[in-house]
């Protein structure tokens, strides 16, 4: 009878720990990026390609830096919920190896809430940010330190319950 | 002609062979990183594209003379442990490397627990059982 009480936890525990296995998602892995200051970059404006902008121009403000591109599907379905967001906090957008051609009548389709938007072709500051799978937001602080990165689409619940709290908090 | 051509091979040779060199230390490193987009692939087997960009960069940095350390950092820094195909030992991945020996070490004791409960006790022939075998044996 103690026997068949083991073999019922084991199996239980077992269940327990796969299930709880499930629920993880293996494409979120933890960004070192956390905590630490934002590389440097200094890129074109994808509107204006004779103008730079720097990660430097908003030391001194919280802000959300959105990797998008126009052939990403996921960008889209986010798209509202960073439309949004923009209302309420300054979001560049960080256009990710795509084309002008393609990437500014995506704008005018979808709406451009983005307060600019840099333009990297080669994707080389994508690495440096860590990138794999766009789209990516990251939150940073006025001392320019990425607080917070989320993978994939930005859902309305992750937008509501982590980022604009985070943001409110940091430009208290 | 026939010398030219010789000529021009024989110059073009230790450029060449710098260049494999270089290529093969590309496609070492490769083979230590994981490729995040497609999980379960190294970034030298994967060919998404951000595992071309990965290689190209592996390239850029050790032609302008880094070391595989370096490269490595590169990527750590960027892209966390996960990027290594064989994680580091550490206090957070303790677990990853001793697990197997843990279980190793239950099983042996749980299966030593199982054969001493099991030891039949030696046990003596009766007078009745010592005559039967006898018997047998005639």
């Amino acid at each position: 009878m103690r026997r068949v009480a083991w073999v019922v936890f084991f199996f239980l525990a077992l269940v327990a720990l796969l299930a709880a296995g499930l629920t993880l998602n293996p494409r979120e892995v933890p960004s070192p990026l956390v905590g630490k200051p934002a590389p440097h970059f200094e890129l074109p404006l994808l509107q204006a390609p004779e103008k730079t902008f720097s990660q430097k121009d908003m030391l001194g403000k919280v802000w959300v830096l959105n990797v998008w591109a126009s052939w990403c599907p996921p960008c889209l379905v986010e798209h509202p919920v960073i439309t949004a967001l923009a209302k309420t906090v300054p979001v560049v957008g960080l256009n990710y190896k795509d084309a002008r051609e393609d990437a500014l009548p995506w704008l005018k389709r979808n709406g451009d809430p983005f307060q600019l938007t840099v333009y990297d072709i080669s994707g080389r500051i994508g690495i440096d940010y860590g990138v794999y799978g766009v789209p990516e937001t990251y939150v940073i602080d006025r001392k320019g330190v990425i607080r917070y990165k989320h993978i994939g689409p930005l859902t309305p619940e992750a937008s509501q319950k982590k980022v604009q709290p985070l943001v409110q908090e940091l430009s208290r | 002609m026939r010398k030219l051509l010789l000529l021009v091979a024989f110059l073009s040779t230790p450029v060449f062979s710098e260049d494999a060199n270089l290529e093969k230390r590309v496609t070492g490193l490769a083979h230590e990183l994981r490729c995040l987009v497609c999980q379960n692939q190294t970034i030298a087997d994967s060919n998404a594209p951000l595992a071309v960009d990965l290689r190209n960069q592996i390239r850029e940095q050790l032609a302008a003379g880094k070391s595989e350390g370096d490269v490595i950092d590169f990527m750590v820094a960027r892209y966390g442990d996960f990027v290594l195909y064989r994680p580091p030992l550490k206090a957070s991945t303790v677990l990853l490397w001793a697990g197997p020996f843990l279980f190793l070490l239950f099983g042996i004791w749980f299966l030593i627990r199982r054969v001493r409960k099991q030891a039949i006790p030696e046990r003596q022939l009766s007078e009745a059982e010592r005559a039967r075998a006898a018997k047998l044996l005639e």
